[in-house]
C-alpha cells in the first residue's frame, strides 16, 4: 500500500519520459494531475482504514543492504500519516496551479513527480538510510526545480540552497552512523533503535549525535542561525516550488525530531531540551520581526515560515521538559507541533501560490509597487486574506488549533518562554495586516516595469481549483479537527512516554 | 609452496592478451588492428570469469607467499578488470585506425597488470616490481598523442615517477634491513622489535611511491597535467585504474606488515588524508577546465579512499568499504570521463552550455555521474562514503568523518558550476558546435558507467558480501 502510494508518481514520471517532447504540455500536467489524484485517492483510503491506536500500520519490510544494516522498511503512524496526506494534498493543489505552466513542461513535470515520490517516502521511511536517502534526494530535486524554473537569481540562490542543505544532510548521515555503530547489532531501522536507545549511558556520545542530528534538522527546518538559505530559495523559486519547499520540504526537519531525535536519544533531547525551547522562541521572534521589516510579498511569505517553524521547535523542546509538567501537557504540545506542520503546509503553500498569482500580474513582489488591487481583483484579495488570517492564527482556521495546543502544552512547562513566544502571534498578525493594506487598499496602483502585463485577471478557474481547496481544509481543521487530532494523538502520546523513559 | 599457476587467470590473461597483441598487431594491416582491441577485451573478460570463479574458492598465497589471492584481490581484479573493458570501449572512438592502435591496447593491459599485481603483493619486492609495471606503460599512454601538452605530460608523469619509485626503492631497503625480510609475514613478526626511526623512515618512502600511484597528496602533481594533457580515454584511465590497485597495496602494506610496529601510521594516513580532500578540492575550486577539474576532484577522491586505510586495524568494516567505495568511485569517475570523451571538442565548462538540450541523454549520465561522485543517494559512491564514515567514527577518527564531511560540501560546489551550465539552454543563435559527439562508443561507455554506478548503489546489498572478507595473512 505505502510502496504504491510512494512510488505510482515515479512510475508516471518513468512512463512519460517515453512520450515525445513534442506532445502538448497540457497532457504533460493533466498526467501528474491524474497521477496525484489517485495518489491522494490511495492516502484517503489507507486514512480510512488505519487504526491510530495500533502504532505503526501498514508495515512492509524487505532486505535491501543487510551488511551495512539498512533495509527498506516503510510504515505510518499517527505522526507521518497527517503528514503524507498534506502532502499528496499538496502536490495535487501544485499540479492544477502548473496547468498554465509554459516552460519545457515535459522536464517540469518529471521533476516535480520525482519530488513527490521522494517527499511521500521520506515520511513514510522507518529505516534511517532510507530516510537520508529521501532527504538528500528532495535536496537535489528542489535544486533542479529552483534553478531551472526560477527567476531573478535563480542559480545562485539555487546553489546556496544546494550547498546548506546538503551540509545538514551530511552532519545528519554523521549522527545515523553515529546511532548504528552504539546499537548492537548494528542497524539503521527506526523501530530497532527506538527501542533499544542505544545511546542511553553515554552522556557525550548521546550529545554528540543529538548535535550532529539538530544541526541536520535545523537547517533544513530552517531554525535560527541557520536560516539564511531560505528566503533567496523562496524568492527566486517558481510559486510551486516554494509551495513544495515551503509546505513539505520544512516539514522534514520538524518531523525529523519527532520521529528520531526524541525517541531515540531521549536522555539527551530531556538534557537539552530547554535548549530547544529557546531556539524555538528566538526563531519565532526573530522571524517575525524580520517578515515585519519586509518590502518583498513573498520574502515576507517566507521569514513567516521560520517564525511557523519556530512554535513547532518550541513545542518539541517542551515536550522535553519532563520535570516540572504533566504528561498530558507534553503530549498537548507534541499534537499541537505535528498539527501545525499540516496547517503551515496548507496555508502556506496557498500563500505561495497566491503570491505566483501576482507575479504573474504584476512582474514583481514588491509591495510598494501595488496598491487597491482589491477593486479589480476580488476573489484574489478574498483569498489572500483568508489566507494570511489563517497564518496570523485566527481562530476557526487550522493555525488556531495548532498554536493553541502548542502554547498550552508548552506553557506547563515553561511560562516565560511561552509567554515571550505569544508576542509571535501578535507581530504576525500585524505584518499580515499591514500587508494586506499595503497590497488590496487604497487608490489602484499597478508596476510600471517594463514587462509587466497590463491586463488585470482575477484568480483564473486552475489557479482557484489549487488554491481554494487548501483554505477550505485549512478552514475544515480549524472547525472540526478531530478527525485529525484522532490520529495524531495517540502518536503524541506514545512519543511522549518515549521521551519520558 | 603453492605454484600453480591456474591462480592466476586473470594476471596471466592480462599478460597473454599483450603479448599476443603486441605478435600479431606486428603483422596486421592498419585498418585492422582492431583484432588487438578484441583480443583485450577478451583477455578481461577471461579474466572477469576467472575472478568470479576464484571469489567462490578461498582464499590462497602462492609462490612463496609472495602474492595472495583473496577478497582484496579479487576484489581489485574485477574492478580493474571492468574499467579497463570500459577504458577499451572509450577509447574506440579515438583511437581506432590509429597508426600505433597496437600499442595502445597492449600499453593499457600492461598497466591494468600492474594495478593488479599491486594489490596482490605480499612482498615488498613484488611490490616494487608491480610499481614499475603499473608505471611504465602509463608514461608513454600519457603522452600517446605526441603533442606538446601530451609530451609534457608525459614528461612530468615520467620525472615525478621515476624519482618517487627510486625512493620507494629506497623504502623497501630500509624496511628490508630493519625487518631482515621482504615478505610482510616475516615483517609481522619482525617489526615489534625493529628499529622505530627506520621503520618510519621506510615507511614514509614507500608510501610516497604508493602515493604517487594513487595521486594523493604530496605526490599529486602530476595528476592535473596529465588529465589535461593526454587524450580523454587514457586520462580516465590513468587516473581511475591504478589508484585502485595503489591503495589496495597501501592498506595490504599497513595492515599486514606493519601491524605491529610502534610508528603511528594511521595518523600519518589520516594527516594525507585530509590534506589530499582539501587540497584537491581547494584547486578544483575555480577551474575552467573540465578535465582539470576532474583531475583535481581525484585527488580529494584519494582523500575519502585513505580514510578506510588510516583506520585499517581500528574497524572491522575498512577494507569492506574501501573496497566498495573504489568500486563505486571507479565506475562513476569513468561516467564522467565518458562524457568528456563523447564531447571532445567541448575542453571548457562554459561549452556544456545546452548539453540537456541538445543531448538530453548524455546530460542525464553526467547529472548521475557528478551527484554520484559528491555521494548523493542513491548511487554506489554513497554507500561508499557511508561506509567510509562509519569505518571512521568506529575507528575512533570521528574528526576525520567531519572533515570528510565537510570536504564532500565543498566538492558539491564545483560539480555544480558544471552541471549548472549543462541544463542551461544554450545561448541563442549559437550552433553549439562544441558539443559534437565523438561516436557511439564512447556515449554507449557513458551510458553503461552511469548505469552501473546507480546499479551499485542500489544493488548494494548483492554487492557488499562480495567484498566483505580478511586480509590473508
Amino acid at each position: 500500500m505505502l510502496t504504491a502510494i510512494v512510488f505510482l508518481p515515479a512510475v508516471v514520471g518513468v512512463l512519460l519520459l517515453l512520450v515525445p517532447r513534442t506532445a502538448p504540455p497540457r497532457g504533460f500536467v493533466a498526467a501528474w494531475i491524474a497521477a496525484s489524484a489517485v495518489d491522494l485517492g490511495l492516502v484517503v483510503v489507507a486514512w480510512l482504514c488505519f487504526d491510530p491506536r495500533n502504532g505503526f500500520g501498514y508495515q512492509t519490510t524487505a532486505t535491501w543492504i543487510p551488511n551495512a544494516g539498512a533495509s527498506y522498511h516503510v510504515g505510518i503512524d499517527g505522526l507521518s500519516l497527517p503528514l503524507v496526506a498534506m502532502t499528496a494534498g499538496l502536490f495535487l493543489a501544485c499540479a492544477v496551479y502548473s496547468l498554465r505552466e509554459t516552460r519545457r513542461v515535459k522536464t517540469y513535470v518529471l521533476v516535480f513527480l520525482f519530488l513527490q515520490t521522494v517527499c511521500l517516502g521520506l515520511f513514510v521511511a522507518l529505516d534511517l538510510i532510507l530516510f537520508f536517502v529521501f532527504f538528500d534526494l528532495s535536496i537535489v530535486g528542489m535544486y533542479f526545480v529552483i534553478a531551472g524554473w526560477g527567476h531573478g537569481d535563480a542559480r545562485g540562490a539555487a546553489l546556496k540552497f544546494f550547498l546548506y542543505t546538503f551540509l545538514g544532510s551530511l552532519a545528519l548521515l554523521l549522527g545515523f552512523i553515529g546511532l548504528y555503530l552504539a546499537a548492537t547489532p548494528h542497524t539503521f531501522d527506526v523501530v530497532a533503535l527506538v527501542r533499544s536507545q542505544p545511546l542511553a549511558g553515554h552522556a557525550v556520545g548521546g550529545a554528540l549525535v543529538l548535535l550532529a542530528l539538530t544541526v541536520g534538522l535545523a537547517i533544513k527546518t530552517p531554525t535560527i542561525p541557520f536560516h539564511t538559505w531560505l528566503p533567496p530559495a523562496h524568492t527566486n523559486a517558481p510559486a510551486p516550488g516554494s509551495a513544495i519547499l515551503a509546505g513539505v520540504l520544512l516539514k522534514m526537519g520538524t518531523y525529523g525530531f519527532v520521529r528520531i531525535a526524541m525517541p531515540m536519544l531521549p536522555d539527551a533531547w530531556r538534557r537539552y531540551a530547554l535548549g530547544f525551547v529557546v531556539l524555538g522562541v528566538v526563531s519565532v521572534l526573530y522571524g517575525a520581526l524580520v517578515a515585519l521589516a519586509q518590502t518583498d510579498f513573498k520574502r515576507m511569505v517566507a521569514y513567516t515560515s521560520v517564525n511557523h517553524m519556530g512554535y513547532v521547535v518550541l513545542a518539541v523542546g517542551a515536550a522535553g521538559l519532563v520535570a516540572g509538567s504533566d504528561a498530558q501537557a507534553r503530549q498537548l504540545a507534541v499534537a499541537g507541533a505535528v498539527t501545525q506542520m499540516v496547517s503551515h503546509g496548507l496555508i502556506t503553500g496557498a500563500l505561495f501560490l497566491l503570491s505566483g498569482v501576482l507575479y504573474d500580474r504584476g512582474g514583481t513582489y514588491v509591495m510598494a509597487q501595488y496598491s487597491g488591487l482589491a477593486s479589480r481583483l476580488p476573489v484574489f484579495a478574498g483569498a489572500t486574506a483568508v489566507a494570511a488570517f489563517a497564518s496570523l492564527g485566527l481562530p476557526g482556521f487550522s493555525g488556531f488549533v495548532a498554536e493553541f495546543q502548542i502554547f498550552t502544552g508548552s506553557f506547563d512547562a515553561q511560562a516565560v518562554a511561552t509567554g515571550v513566544a505569544l508576542l509571535g502571534i501578535l507581530l504576525t498578525a500585524g505584518l499580515f495586516l499591514v500587508a494586506l493594506q499595503r497590497l488590496f487598499l487604497g487608490p489602484l496602483r499597478l508596476p510600471d516595469a517594463p514587462g509587466a502585463r497590463r491586463s488585470l485577471v482575477d484568480l483564473r478557474p486552475s489557479e482557484a481549483a489549487a488554491i481554494l481547496p487548501l483554505l477550505v481544509l485549512a478552514f475544515v481543521i480549524g472547525v472540526v479537527p478531530r478527525f485529525l487530532l484522532d490520529v495524531i494523538e495517540p502518536a503524541a502520546r506514545t512519543l511522549v512516554g518515549l521521551v519520558a523513559r | 609452496m603453492n605454484e600453480t599457476p591456474s591462480w592466476l587467470v586473470p594476471e596471466l590473461a592480462l599478460l597473454a592478451g599483450s603479448v599476443l597483441g603486441l605478435l600479431v598487431g606486428a603483422w596486421l594491416p592498419r585498418r585492422r588492428q582492431w583484432v588487438v582491441r578484441a583480443l583485450a577485451a577478451v583477455a578481461c573478460g577471461v579474466g572477469l570469469v576467472a575472478t568470479a570463479v576464484a571469489m567462490a574458492g578461498e582464499p590462497v598465497s602462492v609462490f612463496d607467499d609472495s602474492y595472495v589471492v583473496d577478497s582484496a584481490t579479487n576484489a581489485t581484479r574485477l574492478v580493474v578488470l571492468a574499467g579497463t573493458l570500459l577504458v577499451i570501449c572509450l577509447s574506440i572512438d579515438t583511437v581506432a585506425g590509429h597508426k600505433r592502435e597496437t600499442e595502445f591496447y597492449v600499453l593499457l593491459q600492461l598497466a591494468a597488470l600492474g594495478a593488479v599485481t599491486l594489490a596482490g603483493a605480499n612482498d615488498l619486492l613484488l611490490l616494487a616490481a608491480a610499481y614499475l609495471l603499473a608505471s611504465i606503460p602509463g608514461y608513454a599512454l600519457a603522452g600517446f598523442r605526441k603533442d606538446s601538452l601530451g609530451v609534457e605530460a608525459a614528461l612530468k608523469y615520467y620525472l615525478m615517477g621515476a624519482l618517487l619509485g627510486v625512493v620507494m626503492l629506497v623504502g623497501v631497503t630500509i624496511l628490508y634491513g630493519a625487518g631482515r625480510g621482504t615478505g610482510y609475514g616475516v615483517l609481522h613478526a619482525s617489526m615489534a622489535s625493529a628499529p622505530h626511526a627506520a621503520v618510519a623512515v621506510g615507511l614514509v618512502a614507500v608510501l610516497g611511491g604508493l602515493m604517487f600511484k594513487s595521486g594523493g597528496v604530496p605526490a599529486h602533481f602530476w595528476v592535473p597535467d596529465v588529465t589535461d594533457g593526454a587524450s580523454p580515454p587514457v586520462a580516465a584511465f590513468l587516473t581511475t585504474i591504478p589508484k585502485i590497485g595503489a591503495l589496495v597495496a597501501t592498506f595490504r602494506l599497513l595492515d599486514q606488515a606493519l601491524a605491529t610496529t610502534t610508528v603511528d601510521w594511521p595518523a600519518l594516513v589520516a594527516v594525507l588524508a585530509t590534506a589530499s580532500m582539501t587540497l584537491g578540492n581547494l584547486g578544483a575550486f575555480f577551474q575552467t577546465s573540465v578535465k582539470r577539474l576532474l583531475a583535481y576532484s581525484t585527488v580529494s577522491q584519494v582523500g575519502y579512499l585513505l580514510v578506510p586505510v588510516a583506520v585499517a586495524q581500528r574497524s572491522d568494516i575498512a577494507l569492506r568499504s574501501l573496497l566498495f567505495y573504489l568500486a563505486a568511485y571507479a565506475v562513476t569517475n569513468l561516467a564522467v570521463f565518458a562524457v568528456v570523451c563523447e564531447l571532445p571538442n567541448a575542453p571548457a565548462i562554459a561549452d556544456y552550455r545546452g548539453l540537456a538540450r541538445r543531448h538530453p541523454g548524455l546530460a542525464g549520465c553526467l547529472v548521475v555521474a557528478l551527484l554520484g561522485l559528491v555521494g548523493t543517494p542513491p548511487t554506489g559512491v554513497f554507500i561508499g562514503k557511508l561506509a567510509v564514515f562509519s569505518a571512521a567514527v568506529d575507528g575512533g577518527y570521528a574528526w576525520l568523518a567531519v572533515v570528510a564531511v565537510v570536504n564532500t560540501v565543498a566538492s558539491l560546489f564545483y560539480y555544480l558550476r558544471w552541471l549548472a551550465p549543462a541544463l542551461l539552454p544554450s545561448p541563442a543563435g549559437d550552433v553549439a558546435t562544441a558539443l559534437a559527439p565523438a561516436g557511439r562508443w564512447s556515449s554507449l561507455g557513458a551510458y553503461a558507467a552511469a548505469a552501473a554506478s546507480l546499479g551499485v548503489g542500489v544493488g548494494s546489498g548483492a554487492l557488499l558480501p562480495l567484498v566483505s572478507g580478511t586480509l590473508l595473512r
